[in-house]
């Protein structure tokens, strides 16, 4: 059968200035770089990304294939390249069939207009034919279940109605090649189940199918391939099970891990300013956290090195599961109310400090971020490191919460109340 | 039937081959796009579509009464003052609504723009199409006013369309390559503003040409609005002088090779849009 889609060594390179002070460039620095391009060719300070490198994939027509790896890894930069909405800067792609990406639900929607007005807006930007749109028409507002606000601009729906509105428009779309990020998370439960019977349905239909998600489930149940991507390269390309059983083992990073300069994975860090150094997880004991008790203490101790003083920073530490789905978050600005001052040093030592651990059995990760007056990344560590939450009988019965029972457990009571209502 | 399916092939650094067809098959886009615009415009306003019938009149009351009754510039062959006024406004308020709303579409519409692909260029020009209600308003209300004064039209009337078409080449080719240039340079914000005021004194929309001292006339031409302006007047209202022809082939000539370097600017960057805005 012949290929949907074809990439022929593709990458994709992105430039990063040291532009600390400045969001984005103006005229005169044009002007000025122009001029100074002309009297020295070198540009020295300009650094060079590459988000993707040397991909070359081929999908078969009605594969379904999914694109998993960390954050950064290049998985949202090849679906952009895939398409159309960016060039890539080297390599070649070659589509069959009519392209449909779904990279957001709702693109374009207009809070002003209604919700049959959208319908017709949102579906020509997806490439709708207005026929089309017409004679699918009450199949959408029938999936999305919005007859009665029809004609009520959109801003006035609830959130729910707003992402099913838009989830109906893009899954009525007749494609050849769909592309598809991270959007089978919307809606209530009732509304998802619609969701992946739709998706099932167009997947059904022998339509090529590529799928960019940190929902482990839902690739492996939907997908027959997956690929994970690394750095921006394909590392791992195969039957899904094997796949995502590769890639999940491969997350644990350990409770001690000392950051190289080079580490970061998203380009976030650069020389020149703070970035954290190492981090380590202790456990009551102050011993290695490799494996907490459930509801047993936990102690985060980040070390940051900064060439400078530095005021107004605030650190933040993320926990996710398994699954890549963020479980919570601290940062030093909400814990204490201040910002933060660094020293000019190279061992600010810090530590978010976690009483009682709610979390049920499990490998969760940690990623730590450094923000500076609440705007710039300073830098960004995703998987900095990572622990295992092991069974204790929290509640002394003797009957564990299990990890299929949610991914916290409460402290709870539970009593009988006198009187009539007994 | 799988052999009869579209291949597409994208390689660095070369343009598309399928542009034009492109634009061709996203057509419906371009309207969707500025009847978005329309739609979206008069929403939320006390007076709504009045706007459009209000604004072009007040105008016409402002400038007639600072440049007639003020300053005491005089009409031409008995074309009265105001009709004059309201007729060079036609395409001096599609020029500047167009180019401010075209400058920033883009960023405006970066949304859109970093999560699906379109031919961008539709963003730019679809400001011109929500434009063309306004004119085409202005345009209805110039009928009642004529026929008040008495004023009719000549042959001239025909060449009407061309002189739009023109003037539509000027609007489009400086609005285009703002909008591209705003993307990375958000100074163009700044500037737009600044060429709808200033433009209004460069250009004869409150007064005539003819007002303009000899000397200066070969400068004052260079500005691509006057041919148009004036040209409007000539084929609009009976017995109004022609347009000089240096102005009309200033007009024509700046007005296709700003559309020529628009469109081949906005080509040349048009792909980097999503990583840049």
């Amino acid at each position: 059968m012949a290929a949907s889609i074809t990439t022929e060594d593709i990458g994709k390179c992105y430039r990063i200035g040291h532009e600390t002070n400045r969001r984005y460039p103006t005229l005169r620095d044009g002007l000025v770089d122009g001029l100074r391009s002309l009297v020295s060719r070198r540009r020295s300070d300009i650094e060079t990304f590459w988000a993707l490198r040397g991909v070359s994939i081929e999908i078969p027509e009605g594969q379904k294939v999914g694109i998993i790896g960390r954050n950064g890894a290049g998985k949202s930069t090849l679906l952009k390249l895939l398409s159309r909405i960016t060039q890539p800067t080297e390599g070649r792609i070659r589509l069959r069939g009519r392209v449909v990406s779904l990279l957001e639900v709702g693109t374009g929607f207009h809070p002003e207009l209604t919700g049959r007005e959208n319908i017709f807006l949102n579906g020509a930007i997806l490439g709708m034919k207005r026929r089309e749109i017409e004679r699918k028409f009450d199949e959408i507002v029938a999936f999305a279940g919005v007859e009665k606000f029809l004609d009520t601009p959109v801003k006035r729906y609830s959130s729910g109605m707003y992402v099913r509105l838009a989830f109906a428009v893009a899954s009525h779309l007749e494609a050849d090649v769909l592309l598809v990020d991270e959007v089978l998370a919307v809606g209530d439960m009732a509304f998802q189940k619609k969701c992946v019977g739709r998706m099932d349905d167009l997947a059904s239909k022998g339509r090529t199918v590529v799928i960019v998600s940190h929902n482990m489930q839902a690739i492996s149940h939907f997908c027959e391939r997956v690929l994970t991507l690394a750095d921006g390269k394909v590392v791992a390309d195969g039957v899904a099970k094997d796949v995502i059983a590769q890639y999940v083992a491969s997350q644990y990073t350990g409770s001690s891990n000392v950051f190289s300069e080079s580490v970061g994975d998203d380009g976030a860090r650069r020389s020149g300013t703070a970035r954290f150094k190492s981090i380590r997880l202790l456990d009551r004991s102050n011993g290695s956290a490799a494996a907490v008790p459930m509801g047993d203490s936990l102690e985060i101790e980040v070390v940051v090195e900064s060439p400078v003083e530095l005021g107004d920073c605030s650190i933040g530490v993320g926990i996710s599961d398994e699954l890549g789905r963020r479980v919570a978050t601290l940062t030093s600005l909400m814990l204490t109310g201040y910002y933060l001052a660094l020293d000019a040093s190279t061992d600010n030592v810090f530590v978010f400090s976690v009483a009682s651990l709610p979390l049920l059995e499990g490998t969760y990760h940690v990623s730590l971020f450094l923000v500076a007056s609440q705007k710039d990344y300073l830098d960004r560590v995703e998987h900095a490191a990572s622990f295992n939450v092991v069974p204790q009988d929290v509640y002394g019965k003797g009957r564990i919460p299990a990890r299929g029972q949610g991914t916290v457990f409460l402290n709870a009571d539970f009593l009988a109340r006198g009187g009539e209502a007994k | 039937m799988s052999n009869s399916l579209p291949e597409l092939t994208i390689e660095a650094g070369r343009g598309e081959r399928h542009y034009w067809q492109d634009l061709w098959r996203y057509r419906e886009l371009l309207y969707f796009l500025a009847w978005r615009d329309v739609k979206v415009r008069y929403k939320q306003t006390l007076v709504g579509v009045a706007w459009v019938v209000v604004r072009p009149l007040l105008m016409m009351a402002v400038l007639t009464l600072v440049f007639h009754r003020i300053a005491g510039m005089r009409e031409a062959s008995g074309v009265p003052y105001a009709l004059m006024v309201l007729a060079g406004l036609l395409p001096w308020q599609f020029f500047s609504a167009t180019l401010a709303e075209s400058g920033n579409s883009l960023v405006g519409n970066a949304q859109i723009i970093s999560k699906i692909y379109f031919p961008r260029i539709l963003v730019p020009i679809s400001t011109l199409v929500a434009g063309l209600v306004d004119f085409a308003v202005t345009l209805l209300l110039l009928i009642p006013l004529m026929a008040w004064y008495g004023q009719w039209p000549d042959w001239t009337l025909l060449l009407l369309p061309a002189m739009a078409l023109v003037g539509a080449l000027v609007t489009l080719g400086v609005g285009i390559s703002l909008a591209a240039l705003n993307v990375q340079y958000r100074d163009v914000r700044f500037v737009i503003p600044f060429i709808v005021q200033f433009g209004l004194y460069v250009t004869p929309v409150g007064f005539r040409a003819g007002e303009v001292p000899d000397d200066w006339r070969w400068l004052f031409d260079l500005n691509p609005m006057v041919g148009v302006v004036e040209g409007f007047r000539w084929c609009l209202l009976g017995g109004y002088p022609p347009p000089s022809t240096t102005a009309l082939l200033g007009s024509v000539t700046v007005g296709v090779v700003m559309f020529a370097f628009g469109v081949r600017h906005f080509r040349r960057v048009e792909n980097t849009f999503a990583d840049v805005i």
